[in-house]
Formats: structure tokens, C-alpha cells, sequence
């Protein structure tokens, strides 16, 4: 761990060497662009069913968890930006945000049997 | 039935981060940090898999009924297996990394391969033989 790349012995580095906040800022990005477009899919889906009343709702549900999964992610990386040994992820917003999946799979049965 | 009790024990301690704190030391934040990412690696393997259950069912409507809703419905489950399992295992490894256990191993990742392989090779006969039909 003291290679060059930490500065000088001695010396707190001032950004972790092996970019773990960023990379972990980056897989959550990764994973709102994964949901965006389950969330496109579902909205296709949804006016493809031909607009009914169930479907428009399992559409807008979708849409709904889809936010969760953004907001979640927004406020993970907010953390992860503030402080330079972030904390680990709470197992609170892991759950929430697999809800959310669970959620739009579930609503994407429903549209699929409908359609 | 191990597997069963340890998963509903798991799923409570989704919902109470304090009882995860309070197990053992805290590790190295990269250590979380790099759970974290494989449990989002995961999560994006789930919404894939839902993503394809989408795909099938809007992108392939020659396909007869049976099919197509059964293709979708099966890509659908295995997205939520997958974000459940996902976000135990994370819990799973969280807490070995705090008691300073051995990781848990797991057969999820081979049985999700053997069962994209079969779905893949059924998509390929079913687009083949059943296009006209």
C-alpha cells in the first residue's frame, strides 16, 4: 500500500489510489442506465397494450420505481463524493433499490399477460 | 431448508442496518466498497434479464402466444431471482467481512449460466422452427 503512487511515506494521500469511489460512483450510473432502459421497455410495452387502464398503471408504476432507483443511486453517490473513506452501502437502500427491480419485473408479468 | 432459514434471516437484516453494525469490526472500506459494486453488478444482471423479458414479449410478435408470454415470464423471474439473491449475498458477504469469516460461496452463478444457455438455445430452435407457426 505505500508504493509510489501514495506520495510520500508519511503523508495521508489525498485520493484513494485504486479510484474506489469513483468506481463505485460509476457502477451505480451504470445501473440507473440499466433501469432506464427496463423503464423505456415497460413504457413501450405499456402503450403497445393498446392503452388500457391496467396497463397504463403498470406502466406508470414502473415509471415510479424507476425514480426510486435514481434517487437511491443519486444519494449513494452524493455520499460517496462527500467523503473521502465513504461508509458501506445501508442495507436499507440495497433492499429499496431491489425492490424497486422486483417491483418492475412484477409490473412487467402483468403487462405481458395482458398484452 | 438451511438455505431457506438463512435467506429469512437474511431478508431481516435488509430492513435493520444496525443489526449488520453492530457483527464484529468494521472492514476496510474498499472491502464494502467492492461488495457494494458486485452486488450492483448483480442488480444490473437482474434488470437485464427483466429488460429481455421486455424484448421477447415486444420484439418478437410472430411468435405464437404460448411462447412469447412463457419466454417473458421466465426471462422476468429469473430478473427478480436474481435482484433477491443479489442483494443476499451482499448481506451475506457484509456481514462474513465484519466477523472476519470465510466469504460465502454460492452455485447462483453457474445455475444462472446453465439456465441463459437453455433459454438462449430454445430462443434459437423456437425462432427457427416456429417463425411461421
Amino acid at each position: 500500500m505505500n508504493g509510489p503512487v501514495n506520495g510520500p511515506p508519511g503523508q495521508v494521500p489525498d485520493r484513494d489510489p485504486g479510484l474506489q469511489p469513483e468506481r463505485t460512483r460509476l457502477a451505480w450510473r451504470r445501473t440507473t442506465l440499466s433501469g432506464t432502459v427496463v423503464a423505456l421497455l415497460a413504457g413501450k410495452t405499456a402503450l403497445a397494450g393498446g392503452g388500457t387502464v391496467a396497463g397504463i398503471v403498470a406502466g406508470a408504476v414502473c415509471c415510479v420505481c424507476w425514480l426510486g432507483i435514481l434517487r437511491i443511486a443519486h444519494r449513494r453517490i452524493r455520499v460517496l463524493a462527500a467523503s473521502r473513506v465513504p461508509g458501506a452501502l445501508v442495507p436499507r437502500r440495497a433492499g429499496a433499490a431491489v425492490l424497486c427491480t422486483v417491483v418492475m419485473a412484477v409490473c412487467g408479468a402483468a403487462l405481458v399477460l395482458q398484452g | 431448508m438451511h438455505g431457506v432459514t438463512d435467506f429469512v434471516r437474511n431478508i431481516r437484516l435488509w430492513f435493520a442496518p444496525e443489526e449488520v453494525r453492530q457483527e464484529g469490526g468494521t472492514p476496510d472500506y474498499r472491502f464494502s466498497l467492492a461488495n457494494e459494486r458486485t452486488f450492483l453488478a448483480w442488480l444490473r444482471t437482474a434488470l437485464a434479464l427483466i429488460g429481455g423479458g421486455f424484448a421477447v414479449d415486444q420484439f418478437l410478435p410472430d411468435l405464437r402466444w404460448g411462447w412469447r408470454v412463457g419466454l417473458a415470464l421466465a426471462l422476468l423471474a429469473a430478473g427478480v431471482l436474481c435482484a433477491l439473491r443479489a442483494v443476499n449475498h451482499w448481506v451475506r458477504c457484509e456481514r462474513a467481512m465484519r466477523r472476519g469469516e470465510d466469504l460465502p460461496v454460492s452455485r447462483f452463478p453457474a445455475l444462472l449460466s446453465m439456465v441463459v444457455a437453455v433459454v438462449a438455445v430454445v430462443m434459437v430452435v423456437v425462432v427457427l422452427v416456429g417463425w411461421e407457426g
